[in-house]
């Protein structure tokens, strides 16, 4: 017969609508409005798992949320690992399995759709039961408030009040600051591959609320006894919900096993639909038990309860519905800074204060809880590692014990050592039962072990839900520049530099990245090459004191830079370490070009920003990021010139008219532009910068100004093998916080006169000023054509000889260079200006390369090449 | 999710925000003054209290300026400078 334990009229389900499902090999059938757990066991299928270490059979054991137990697989419409029987609701074409563990989760991307909304409320209500529905209407009698009522359980037939914005299927997982608290619904989850796709499946919710209702009811609690975890045990009042929601009976014959009066009810309406029920009470003075001051001493059957042994006889059941009390779902409260008091006569957790504008009503707040002490524990005996706290965890009496006998006290220790309560289920039906055997073991009471502490999610929440639409293209965002579709057309593989998406090298027929790397360098050191600089970080610092402001900041003094002018400059950190390095070029007396570094413009912005309105709020500065409102192209070699001169026919460009550090307003291929003289690789070098919306036009403008000298675009690699072979180091490559300026080499740009600059004090103290600091030097490495990885370590001796071998330093910068004919690298060597010439090894897959420190400035130490 | 209330904006998320230390801690008049382990002091050791903390934050996301709250440290509750 399909579905045996269903009653022929109890419940709530549709019996209009069978739905077909499969669990393990088995197909069966249940209605519209049943959860996997209640069509289980309307089919009498009680095994739905294994223990995750013992491989013992597992059951059933709540209907709800706190399910430690029933742990599934879903295959079938879309994998899902590690749901729970109990809030699985079923629909057809439903695929689970039993599970032991963790489960598996889809090899393909999943192609649901997931958001996130913010909501904002006077009162949120969590829990819409009896209690929460009293709470959302009082509240909803206030003219104008908005209140959200939200449920994790499917729509019901109760009475919604008026005026009341209820949320199904959402879970409260997260009660933060100022009550914020993030919720869970699942939109789509129940309808299968039914589900719409243009519908997120789960939603997000960000709750702000002016005050908030807890009615999140109470969970029951186990009690133990041995082999406490087989399939047919469950808690008494799931049993009831089995009965009341879904019309089916959880067994024919069934022992009720009790501290408390809730039993009576469970058993009377248990009895009225068909089953025989016998109730053992663990109180003497129980005078409604069949079986008064009673103890569970064993259970027969292995995959499913056969019978018990209780007060010394033994009986035979197909169910044991146990109850040792109820504990107040707290989770949230707790979470919100909520303290909790232990309460002797419900032996039970009870709110007790708490800063958040929050309260608890009903069960939560122990309305209505039947008066009992406890779980009461058994003694010490051979069965206690058979007898369960923490199911889902396989953790028993014993093991508790063991902790207590190694010497943990506080229950955050027992946790720890034992893994209970650490489960999907984070303990909810088994949390005070811990906290009752270690108090039993240490001669303690509940009251004094306490529990472990509430942390969110209340229920696990998957990635995808948190990810949200943060994801994909979404992820983040891409800065391109104005000349990027160029790029693009030109084949060339992007670099991500923070948000910013920069070509990387621009390969022809069948060239891989070395090779192309080896032209765009011989183009730019014998030719003529260009590359889209964009993305430097640029800030426009205005205002009549904004040349005393950059000298606090740079190492060198730019307030007596003449208008035209540029100057490399350092920032450093008040640690006096490298933050930043770029030019700053003077426009006119009261106002300078300042560049970053690509990665770090928002930082330095940032930086100035901060001095500015906490420390030196009387200098007259304002500053302004320009990085957007500028396009920049590099164009670069001994053809520099030349090229320059044809599109630019207005401006002088001989050395002596637009020397080195200089720059000029010019009109560049009919735009108007602005051309510095600086240069990252050494050549003869012009930035251009034009607005971003001529950027293009510009880029191409330089390419066919080029064509005859064979012009030659080059990406970011190509950058980095020719300011290398120059020495110059990369903020955040070559430095990494630890580094000064003097470290790299760079002492010449600290100013000479005392005046204070950010940082300088530091650049005296003890560890920064001693002489045996990592210094940026060069190395190369014995064979010309080998590549040192960047990070090798640095050692001073081969063999390595015992550890602890001292170390001295690491590469940051490695390149083959045809400019030297050979492969280099720049490193952090200690005392590495007073090793140049020495032999060191760097470590390269486990072997040693013997490498010379050189000078970090390798090519055209004299600067010859600069003017062309 | 703390609610930060910056002086120009009034109250917002505290992802608008960036942190920035105790508060009241003045850059000096003159470092070169300073002892090594008096310029150690300024760039290192800061209060540190499990309580109320006069610290600095900036509204990042929005008007970009700084300004001063006490946040206490253990309830983070933020309450304007004192
Ligand atoms: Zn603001």
């Amino acid at each position: 017969m399909s579905q045996p334990f269903r009653h022929p009229d109890r419940g709530r389900v549709d019996r209009t609508r069978p739905l077909t499902f499969r669990f393990g090999d088995r197909t069966m059938t249940g209605f519209a409005g049943d959860t996997l757990a209640s069509a289980l066991l309307a089919n009498g299928v009680h095994e739905v798992a294994r223990s995750v270490n013992l491989g013992r059979p597992r059951g059933i054991v709540t209907a709800g949320v706190e399910e430690p137990s029933a742990v599934v697989q879903i295959e079938a419409p879309f994998p899902e690992p590690m749901l729970t029987a109990t809030t699985v609701e079923v629909y057809d074409g439903l695929v689970a399995h039993p599970l032991r563990g963790q489960g598996w989760l889809a090899p393909e991307p999943d192609s649901a759709r997931y958001d996130a909304v913010w909501a904002h409320c006077e009162v949120l209500v969590v829990g819409a039961g009896a209690a929460g529905i009293a709470a959302a209407a009082d509240a909803a009698a206030s003219t104008g408030d908005r209140v959200i009522l939200v449920d994790e359980r499917p729509p019901r037939p109760s009475e919604v009040p008026a005026g009341v914005r209820l949320l199904t299927r959402t879970t409260v997982v997260g009660y933060y600051d100022d009550n914020f608290l993030v919720a869970v619904q699942r939109r789509t989850n129940h309808l299968g591959a039914a589900a719409p796709l243009e519908q997120a499946r789960e939603r997000l919710w960000r709750i702000r609320a002016g005050r908030v209702v807890l009615a999140t009811g109470a969970h029951e609690r186990l009690i133990p006894f041995p082999d406490n975890d087989r399939p047919g045990i469950m808690l008494a009042g799931a049993a009831l919900a089995y009965l009341r929601d879904y019309g089916v009976l959880v067994g024919r014959r069934a022992l009720v096993y009790t501290n408390n009066d809730t039993a009576y009810r469970v058993a009377d309406e248990l009895r009225g639909a068909g089953v025989d029920v016998v109730v053992a009470d663990t109180r003497a003075d129980a005078p409604a038990a069949d079986l008064p001051g009673a103890r569970l001493s064993g259970v027969l059957g292995d995959r499913r309860v056969t019978g018990v042994r209780v007060a010394g006889r033994q009986l035979d059941v197909d169910a044991v519905l146990v109850t040792g009390g109820f504990s107040p779902v707290l989770h949230l409260y707790s979470q919100a800074g909520g303290r909790l008091r232990y309460d002797d006569g419900l032996g039970a957790l009870l709110p007790d204060g708490c800063r958040q504008r929050v309260e608890v009503v009903g069960a939560a707040a122990g309305v209505g809880l039947p008066r009992c002490g406890p779980p009461p524990m058994p003694e010490p005996s051979d069965a206690d590692g058979r007898t369960f706290v923490d199911l889902q965890r396989d953790v028993t009496i014993a093991e508790v014990r063991r902790a207590t006998g190694a010497g943990l006290r506080s229950v955050e220790h027992v946790k720890r050592y034992t893994t209970a309560g650490t489960a999907h289920d984070q303990g909810k039906t088994s949390g005070l039962l811990t906290s009752a055997t270690v108090a039993a073991a240490l001669g303690s009471s509940a009251a004094e072990v306490g529990v472990t502490t509430f942390r969110p999610p209340y229920v696990p929440v998957s990635f995808a839900t948190l990810a949200g639409r943060d994801r994909d293209d979404l992820f983040d965002a891409a800065r391109l520049t104005p000349i990027h579709d160029w790029h693009l057309a030109r084949g060339a593989p992007f670099e991500n530099v923070g948000q910013w998406k920069r070509a990387w090298y621009y390969p022809r027929d069948g060239e891989d990245m070395a090779a192309a790397v080896t032209r765009e360098c011989r183009a730019a050191r014998t030719g003529v090459a260009m590359m889209d600089a964009s993305t430097l970080g640029k800030i426009d610092v205005q205002g009549p004191d904004a040349g005393e402001f950059l000298d606090r900041l740079y190492t060198n003094v730019m307030s007596t830079l003449a208008i035209g002018a540029v100057r490399y400059g350092v920032m450093c950190r008040l640690d006096g370490m490298v933050f930043d390095d770029g030019t700053v070029a003077r426009l006119t007396a009261d106002r300078f070009l300042v560049t970053t570094t690509t990665g770090n413009a928002a930082a330095v912005l940032d930086w100035m920003e901060e001095w500015l309105q906490t420390e030196w709020p009387h200098l007259r500065v304002w500053c302004t990021s320009v990085t957007e409102q500028w396009a920049t192209v590099a164009l670069v070699g001994p053809g520099a010139r030349g090229v320059l001169a044809r599109v630019a026919p207005d401006l002088a460009v001989d050395v002596e008219s637009f020397p080195f550090m200089r720059w000029r307003d010019a009109t560049v291929a009919g735009l108007p532009a602005r051309v510095f003289r600086i240069s990252f690789s050494g050549e003869l070098a012009y930035e251009i910068n034009v607005a971003t919306w001529h950027g293009y036009a510009l880029w191409q403008a330089l390419m066919t100004a080029g064509a005859d000298a064979g012009i030659t675009p080059y990406g970011t690699e190509t950058m980095h093998v020719l300011r290398a072979e120059k020495g110059y180091p990369i903020v955040g490559q070559d430095t990494d916080g630890t580094v000064t300026p003097d470290d790299l080499g760079l002492g010449w740009a600290i100013r000479k006169s005392t005046k204070d600059f950010v940082g300088r004090r530091s650049l005296s103290r003890p560890d920064t000023a001693r002489s045996d600091r990592k210094h940026l030097v060069g190395l190369l490495p014995d064979d010309p054509t080998l590549l040192l990885v960047e990070g090798a370590h640095i050692v001073g001796h081969t063999p390595l000889g015992p550890p602890p071998v001292p170390y001295l330093g690491h590469v940051t910068s490695s390149y083959p260079s045809v400019a030297l004919g050979r492969t280099f690298a720049l490193a952090l060597v200690t005392s590495g200006r007073q090793r140049i010439g020495e032999r060191l090894y760097a470590t390269v897959n486990g072997t040693l390369i013997p490498v010379e420190v050189t000078s970090h400035v390798l090519y055209d130490p004299e600067g010859a090449r600069r003017d062309g | 999710m703390m609610i930060i209330t910056c002086p120009w904006c009034g109250p917002r998320n505290e992802t608008e925000f960036h942190y920035g230390g105790e508060a009241g801690v003045a850059y000096p008049a003159d470092p070169g003054v300073l002892s090594d382990e008096e310029w150690g002091r300024f760039l290192f050791v800061r209060s540190n209290p499990k309580g109320v903390l006069h610290e600095r934050w900036s509204h990042n996301a929005g008007c970009r300026r700084w300004f001063s709250v006490h946040r206490d440290t253990v309830t983070h509750e933020v309450g304007p400078a004192r």
